[in-house]
C-alpha cells in the first residue's frame, strides 16, 4: 500500500465542502449502445418493420392517425396490467392471476348495490371498489406468497382460479350492465383528441417508469430480483416489498378493470380471460428478465405495442386470429432467444 | 509429473510442482486451503491443462486433454464434492458415462451384477445396486463413487478429502479399503490436511505451500510432524499483516454475545468484543464458524441466547434490526449472497442505505454515485469507476465494496466472513491493512476464517471453535497455529 493513500477511512457522510470530481457519464458509440436506445433498438426496429408491413398491405387504412389510435387504445389494457406484471417479475416473481383479479374487480364494481351507492353519491365509488378488489387480492397474493413461503407460480394459479370462480357465483354468470352515465361519460371522453384509455395507459406507464427508475421502491424491486438472499443480508425488508409487489400488480388489474368497465359499459366474469398470458409476454419480449433483476417500463411499452400492431395488422388484412396466435407465439420465441443470447454476454458464469 | 504450473486469470496456482507416485503407495498431498491442491489434481485428473511441465505415465510422457482421456489411462478422480447423481441408482451411477448397452439398451443386469462385485470389494455387499443414491448416507455415497473409479481399469486413484464427510468408524472402513487397494498395486493419491491420518494411512508425502512444492515424497514414518506443519505454513508471510493498535482495556463493549445457541449446530456461545477491537474465530470448516456469525446478525434465529450492539439487545432473527443497531455482515460467499453481480458499483455500496439517501422516496443517484467514489477512493478499489457493474472486479475489489456498504452505512459492528477467500495474495495484505484500519477508527470486527494464519495474523483475541462451542480464549501472541490445530482436533474428537 503506498504512504499517500488516505490514512482514515473516509466518514459515511461527507462534508458539504469536500469538492468531489462528480463521476461523468460518457456517452460513447458504446455507452449508447448499451444505454436506453440501444437496449430497446431491436424492439423499435420490430415496430417498425410491423409498421411498413401494415403499410404496404392495407395502405392508408393502416397508417391513418384514428388507426393509430386503435393501436394504441387496444393496447392500454393489457397495457397497464403489463406495467403491474414488470414489477413482479423484475422483483423475481410472475402474477398469472392479474385477469381474473381484473374480471373479478369487475364484476364487485358493478354489483347492484355498488352501484346504488354510487348513483347516490358519485361515480368515483365504482372505480374505488375495483381499485379496492384488484389491490386486496393482490396483498393476498403477496402475503401468501412472501410470509407463507408459497411459490409465487402455484399463488398466483390459486388465485387465478378463485377469483374467476367468485366472480361467476357474485354476477350469477350475467353480465352486469353500468347504469351510471357519468363513468361512461368520463372513460369515453376525449382529451385533445386522444382517447381517456389512452390517457390512463399514458399515465400508468410514466408513473410506472418513475416508480422503478427514480424511488427506493424501483431500487429495492431490482435489487430483490437480482440477489433476493444479498438483497436480505443488506438489510432490506424483503418479504414485505415482495408483498408490495403483488399488490402492485393487483392495482394494475383493478385500474384494468376500470378501464374494461368504460369500454364495454358492462361487468362479467370472463373479462381479462387470458390477460395474464399476453402481459407475460409483453413483458418478455420487451427485454425483462423472467429470473428477476432486469427488465425496463419501457420495454414492456414496447412489448405492448408490437402486439397490438400485429393484431391490427392481421386485422387489417381480414387474416383469421388463428395466424395471428402463431405469430404471437414466434416472436416470442425470436425474444426470447434474442434475450438469451444478450443474458449471455452480461453473464458467462450462468 | 514434473515442473507443472498452472495460472488462472493472472493468479498462479501451482508453480513449477513434482510429484512423483509409485505403483501401490498411498501418496498424500498434504497443504492449507488455497496451496494449490485441488488445481494440482485436477490438473492430473485431466480437467485442467498445465500451462507448463510434463505428465508422464508408465515412463512414457502424455497429455490430458480431458477427463476422458485421464480415465482410459486409468487415472480415476473422487473429487471432494461427492459428484454422484442423487436420483439414479447405484449401478446407474457406478455406469454413468459408459453405460453398458446393446445396440442402445441397457443391460441392467449385467450392470447390477457387476456393480454387486465392485461393491463386496470395497467391503459393501450389502448395498442393493439398484437401490437410490440419494437414499444412501454419505460414506455410502463415497462407496458408490469410490466402485465408479474402480469400475473401469485403474491404476490410480486420487482422493480429494476422501475423510471430510465421514466418522470415525467410516474412515477405518475407508482406510482398509484403500490398504487393498494398494495390495493390488493400484497406486493411491490422498489429499487431507489431517495430519493424523497421514500417518495412519500414507507412505509418502508432498507438501504443497501457495502453489509451490515445499516437500516432494517425504517418507512418511521418517520425517516429525513438526517439520511438515514447518512446511505448510512457512512464515514469511507474516509481515503481510500490519501491526495491531492496543485495545484500551476501557473501550466500551461494541458487541455483547451471550449463551447464543442454534439448535443442532452451535451451543452456549458467549463472547464480547470491545470497539476497536478484532476477535477472530478459528475452527475447522463445519465447526459452526459461520453460522455464529449469521446468527449474531439476525439472518438465523437463534434458539436461545441474546446479543447486544452498542448496548441495545436486538431481536432475534431479524437482520434489519441487527443492521440498524449497527452491525454489518460480509458473507461467506461473496457473490451469491454479497453483491447485485449486474449492478453498478455504486448501487453495491449504497444497497444498505441508499433509503437514507434518497429524498421523499426518490433515490439520489448522483449523490449515490459521489458516496461511492469517495469510497473507491479512501479503499483504492479498481477499477475506480462507480458504473462499472460488480461482476466485472476481481476477489478483493469486490469484498472492498462489501466493505464500503458498511462504512457508508456507518457501522460499527463488522462481521467479516472468509474475508480473503478468493482474493489473490497482494490484494489479502490490502484487505489486511483495510481491517486494521476499520479497527484503529474504532470499529468492533469479528473475523472468521478457514486459515489459522490469518485469524492469528489479523485479531486481538481468537476463539477457537469446535464441535459448534468456544474451546478456547486466548489472546492471539499467546497461541500459534500449531496449538489452534491441536485444540481444534481434540476438541472435535472429544
Amino acid at each position: 500500500m503506498s504512504e499517500s493513500q488516505p490514512q482514515t477511512i473516509a466518514p459515511a457522510e461527507p462534508g458539504p465542502a469536500a469538492p468531489q470530481p462528480e463521476p461523468r457519464r460518457r456517452f460513447t458509440a458504446k455507452s449508447l449502445l448499451s444505454g436506453s436506445v440501444g437496449r430497446n433498438l431491436g424492439l423499435i426496429l420490430a415496430l417498425a418493420a410491423l409498421f411498413v408491413v401494415g403499410a404496404i398491405t392495407a395502405g392508408d387504412r393502416f397508417t391513418n392517425i384514428d388507426n393509430i389510435l386503435v393501436i394504441i387504445r387496444l393496447a392500454s389494457i393489457i397495457g397497464v396490467i403489463s406495467i403491474g406484471m414488470t414489477f413482479v417479475i423484475i422483483g423475481g416473481g410472475i402474477d398469472l392471476s392479474v385477469g381474473s383479479v381484473m374480471g373479478l374487480a369487475s364484476v364487485v364494481a358493478t354489483l347492484s348495490a355498488i352501484q346504488a351507492a354510487a348513483e347516490n353519491s358519485t361515480w368515483l365509488v365504482m372505480v374505488f371498489t375495483a381499485l379496492a378488489v384488484g389491490l386486496a387480492a393482490g396483498f393476498l397474493n403477496g402475503f401468501v406468497i412472501a410470509y407463507g413461503k408459497v411459490v409465487a407460480f402455484m399463488a398466483t394459479l390459486a388465485m387465478l382460479v378463485a377469483a374467476r370462480g367468485l366472480a361467476e357465483i357474485l354476477a350469477n354468470r350475467t353480465t352486469q350492465v353500468v347504469r351510471i352515465p357519468e363513468f361512461i361519460e368520463f372513460m369515453n371522453m376525449d382529451l385533445l383528441g386522444i382517447d381517456m384509455l389512452i390517457w390512463i395507459f399514458v399515465i400508468v406507464a410514466v408513473a410506472g417508469w418513475i416508480l422503478l427508475n427514480r424511488t427506493t421502491f424501483g431500487r429495492r424491486t431490482v435489487a430483490i430480483g437480482g440477489n433476493r438472499e444479498a438483497a436480505r443480508l443488506a438489510g432490506l425488508a424483503v418479504r414485505r416489498h415482495t408483498m408490495y409487489l403483488y399488490a402492485l400488480a393487483g392495482l394494475t388489474a383493478g385500474i384494468a378493470a376500470v378501464m374494461i368497465l368504460g369500454r364495454t359499459t358492462a361487468g362479467t366474469s370472463t373479462h381479462g380471460t387470458l390477460y395474464e398470458l399476453d402481459a407475460i409476454a409483453a413483458v418478455v419480449v420487451g427485454g425483462t428478465l423472467l429470473v428477476g433483476g432486469r427488465g425496463t417500463i419501457t420495454g414492456t411499452v414496447f412489448g405492448v405495442l408490437i402486439f397490438a400492431t400485429l393484431t391490427n395488422v392481421f386485422t387489417q388484412n381480414n387474416l383469421s386470429t388463428s395466424v395471428q396466435a402463431v405469430a404471437k407465439g414466434v416472436i416470442i420465441v425470436i425474444a426470447v432467444l434474442l434475450q438469451q443470447r444478450f443474458a449471455g454476454q452480461g453473464s458467462k458464469s450462468h | 509429473m514434473s515442473g507443472i504450473s498452472k495460472s488462472f486469470a493472472g493468479v498462479q496456482a501451482l508453480k513449477n510442482v513434482d510429484l512423483e507416485i509409485v505403483a501401490g503407495e498411498v501418496h498424500c498431498i498434504l497443504g492449507q486451503n488455497g496451496a494449490g491442491k485441488s488445481t494440482l489434481i485436477k490438473t492430473l485428473a485431466g480437467a485442467h491443462a498445465p500451462d507448463a511441465g510434463t505428465i508422464e505415465w508408465n515412463g512414457e510422457e502424455v497429455t490430458l486433454h480431458s477427463p476422458q482421456a485421464a480415465i482410459e489411462l486409468g487415472i480415476a478422480t473422487m473429487y471432494q464434492e461427492l459428484d454422484v447423481v442423487d436420483g439414479l441408482t447405484i449401478a446407474e451411477n457406478i455406469f454413468l458415462g459408459h453405460e453398458l448397452s446393446v445396440g442402445g439398451f441397457l443391460r441392467a443386469g449385467e450392470a447390477n451384477s457387476r456393480t454387486r462385485r465392485l461393491l463386496e470389494r470395497l467391503g459393501h455387499g450389502d448395498l442393493s445396486p439398484s437401490r437410490e443414491v440419494g437414499t444412501l448416507s454419505a460414506a455410502n455415497q463415497q462407496i458408490v463413487s469410490m466402485a465408479r473409479a474402480l469400475s473401469h481399469d485403474t491404476r490410480l486413484i486420487i482422493m480429494d478429502e476422501p475423510s471430510a464427510v465421514l466418522d470415525g468408524e467410516e474412515v477405518k472402513n475407508l482406510f482398509r479399503v484403500v490398504r487393498e487397494l494398494t495390495a493390488d498395486g493400484i497406486a493411491v493419491v490422498y489429499i487431507t490436511h489431517r495430519l493424523e491420518e497421514i500417518r495412519e494411512i500414507g507412505d509418502r508425502i508432498t507438501v504443497l505451500k501457495d502453489g509451490r512444492s515445499t516437500a516432494n515424497g517425504l517418507d512418511v514414518s521418517e520425517t516429525p510432524t513438526s517439520e511438515l506443519i514447518r512446511r505448510m505454513t512457512g512464515r514469511e508471510v507474516e509481515n503481510v499483516f500490519p501491526p495491531a493498535t492496543p485495545v484500551a482495556d476501557d473501550a466500551p463493549l461494541a458487541l455483547e454475545v451471550d449463551g447464543l445457541s442454534l439448535d443442532g449446530v452451535f451451543h452456549d456461545v458467549g463472547f464480547t468484543v470491545r470497539a476497536g477491537e478484532i476477535v477472530g474465530l478459528a475452527g475447522l470448516v463445519g465447526s459452526g464458524r459461520s453460522e455464529i456469525l449469521e446468527t449474531i446478525y439476525g439472518a438465523r434465529r437463534a434458539t436461545s441466547g441474546t446479543v447486544r450492539a452498542n448496548g441495545r439487545e436486538l431481536r432475534r432473527g431479524s437482520v434489519r434490526d441487527a443492521v440498524r443497531a449497527g452491525i454489518g455482515l460480509s458473507p461467506e460467499e461473496r457473490k451469491s449472497q454479497g453483491l447485485l453481480l449486474d449492478e453498478p458499483i455504486f448501487r453495491n455500496v449504497t444497497l444498505s442505505s441508499f433509503t437514507r439517501f434518497a429524498r421523499g422516496g426518490f433515490v439520489d443517484e448522483r449523490r449515490e454515485r459521489r458516496i461511492a467514489a469517495e469510497q473507491i477512493d479512501a479503499l483504492e478499489l479498481r477499477p475506480a469507476d462507480p458504473d462499472r457493474p460488480a461482476r466485472t472486479l476481481s476477489g478483493g475489489n469486490q469484498q472492498k465494496i462489501l466493505l464500503a456498504r458498511w462504512l457508508v452505512n456507518r457501522t460499527s459492528v463488522l462481521l467479516l466472513d472468509e474475508p480473503t477467500r478468493g482474493v489473490d495474495v497482494g490484494a489479502r495484505a490490502e484487505i489486511y491493512a483495510l481491517i486494521r484500519r476499520l479497527a484503529a477508527n474504532g470499529d468492533a470486527v469479528v473475523v472468521v476464517s478457514s486459515e489459522i494464519e490469518e485469524v492469528l495474523g489479523l485479531a486481538d483475541t481468537v476463539l477457537v471453535v469446535g464441535d459448534g462451542r468456544i474451546l478456547t480464549t486466548v489472546k492471539s501472541d499467546q497461541i500459534d497455529e500449531h496449538q489452534v490445530l491441536d485444540l481444534v482436533m481434540k476438541g472435535t474428537a472429544a
